[in-house]
């Protein structure tokens, strides 16, 4: 039995890991062909400082991603200490209403926002991306805020109030260093996935705007060169800094908390 | 007095997002799928009942099905590989558990399109596998395996994996191993005391993972539309084709309806079961 469960092991992280590997290997063929060994090269790399398009969506990622994340993490904080402090009325039906556009295929939240955008006459472009991205990024940061927040003791709050600090002053000193971890953690992941979001900046961008998601697609679809590999190796190495620093703060997050018990 | 109004400045932020920029759509894609669509890709203000009509037309209920099926097959796929795998990790030395368990989060937040790209990679006729097939039987034809159901099953299964993994290995992990013991003791098999305690008490793990991994994959457009290069077609390809190229609005919105419908009762399904699950728990 072991032996089974120890064979399911290797094979699940063969499987998770073969795609990703013979993406990074294939980023250093010299070959014209995408998935014929050729030799080794860095060239691919090298043309991807002279791709002004890839530049621009480059930028074009950076901001929306940045806007976005400041915008969700600042009301995904606030939504966070409302649901934790305080019980009111629709306390569980907001709940509910917030997790949901995370929960209903993303394919169904595009298009109802490209049909209100073409409703209310809002321009499709940099805005409506970075208000659509914040639409499921701010359910993401009340989540990762919400469990830094629960079991951290008000105590701390409390002596600050009784030691004279008004509500400002206590929010401040104690409990925004609290749960920075908390947010940071949030803005980590906000920004991933915002950098990441194909479907939905797909169909709320619009014509002639593009991100790095949207420019690689358009790359996939009309015609794969050997250069997608490089620039996707680029964003896996993007990606696997920003989920240790997420895993820093969490870490931090635990072994805060243990001291404090 | 002052702490309502404590809350109301903390929750108006959320509540105007969520009203102007997520309920709003929602209502103006159901209105949208009662109109009529126009004869340049507009829309016309009259109402019909016909996109619903449409859905039940034989070549979309095929679509649906298909969809459907696709998800289930998924979702089991990833119960399948993802339960053993959990309940080895859960029982792994806590010092290089975390280290295994990174490894799953890793392809989590990185990115999808990418890791649906790499099965181009590797499943094209001229690709990784079919060459190392190549070189080790030198006669080798070629396989298509790209742009078949197979390889859209095999991307989605790849996608979602880490979705039913870590919910699994959540409940598998504050599973209590004295009764598994005691359960022994009391003279039961292996094998009956992983049916009869183990997987019932992982059941909100299993549920969860189902979840997690059945909504995104019966909606799924990307990973049909680039590893089924769009010849074999689901649910979430005929929605991006009625608002990127055909332009019946419309018709896309009811079926956007149709595809909610699908995700809600599976989120019913799922919260009855839960229920179930726990009161038969305690």
């Amino acid at each position: 039995m072991k032996r089974v469960l120890e064979a399911n092991i290797g094979l699940v992280y063969l499987f998770l890991y073969v795609p990703i590997l013979a993406v990074v290997v294939f980023s250093f063929n010299s070959g014209e062909q995408i998935s014929v060994w050729k030799g080794f090269t860095f060239s691919w790399y090298a043309k991807l400082f002279e791709d002004a398009a890839l530049w621009r969506a480059c930028r074009n990622s950076l901001i929306v991603a940045g806007v976005a994340t400041v915008i969700a993490t600042s009301i995904g904080t606030t939504t966070a200490l409302a649901m934790e402090r305080y019980r009111f009325r629709f306390r569980t039906a907001l709940m509910r209403c917030l997790y949901l556009p995370i929960i209903i295929p993303d394919i169904v939240l595009a298009i109802a926002l490209l049909i209100f955008y073409v409703q209310t006459a809002i321009p499709v472009g940099l805005i409506s991306v970075i208000i659509a991205h914040c639409v499921f990024n701010i359910a993401y940061v009340t989540i990762v805020v919400r469990a830094r927040l629960q079991g951290y003791d008000n105590t701390l709050e409390e002596a600050a109030r009784d030691l004279g600090a008004n509500e400002w002053q206590t929010f401040w000193r104690i409990t925004f260093p609290l749960i920075a971890p908390g947010i940071i953690g949030g803005a980590l992941l906000a920004f991933t996935l915002s950098i990441d979001d194909f479907v939905i900046t797909f169909f709320t961008a619009g014509v002639g705007y593009t991100t790095l998601s949207v420019h690689i697609y358009s790359l996939l679809k009309f015609g794969i060169t050997p250069k997608i590999n490089a620039i996707s190796t680029m964003l896996l190495a993007n990606s696997i800094v920003f989920i240790l620093l997420f895993l820093r703060f969490q870490g931090r997050t635990t072994t805060s908390q243990k001291q404090e018990i | 007095m002052r702490r309502n109004y404590h809350l109301l400045i903390l929750l108006f932020p959320v509540v105007f997002w969520l009203i102007c920029f997520f309920l709003l759509p929602l209502v103006s894609v159901f209105i949208y799928s009662f109109i009529e669509r126009g004869t340049y890709g507009g829309v016309r203000w009259i109402f019909t009942l016909e996109n619903y009509e449409r859905l039940f037309d034989g070549l979309y209920l095929g679509i649906l099905w298909r969809s459907v099926s696709t998800a289930l097959v998924c979702t089991a796929a990833c119960l399948f590989l993802g339960y053993p795998f959990a309940y080895y990790l859960a029982r792994y030395k806590p010092k290089h558990r975390n280290i295994l368990l990174l490894l799953v989060v890793v392809p989590f937040w990185t990115n999808f399109l990418i890791r649906t790209y790499a099965w181009i990679l590797i499943l094209r006729t001229e690709g990784i596998l079919n060459n190392l097939l190549g070189v080790v039987f030198p006669n080798w034809g070629p396989l298509e395996l790209l742009n078949t159901p197979l390889a859209v099953q095999i991307g989605l299964v790849y996608g979602y994996l880490p979705f039913m993994i870590l919910p699994l290995y959540a409940a598998l992990e504050q599973l209590d191993m004295s009764l598994l013991e005691a359960a022994q003791d009391l003279g039961a098999s292996p094998r009956r005391a992983f049916w009869h305690v183990t997987v019932p008490l992982s059941l909100p793990g299993i549920l969860a993972g189902s979840m997690l991994v059945f909504i995104p994959t019966v909606g799924a457009f990307l990973t049909p539309d680039l590893l089924g290069g769009g010849k074999v077609s689901y649910i979430g390809n005929v929605i991006e084709r009625q608002f990127k190229t055909a332009r019946d609005w419309p018709f896309g919105s009811a079926l956007s309806f149709m595809l909610m419908g699908i995700v809600l009762v599976g989120t019913v399904l799922y919260f009855r079961a839960l229920q179930q699950s726990e009161s038969e728990a305690t």
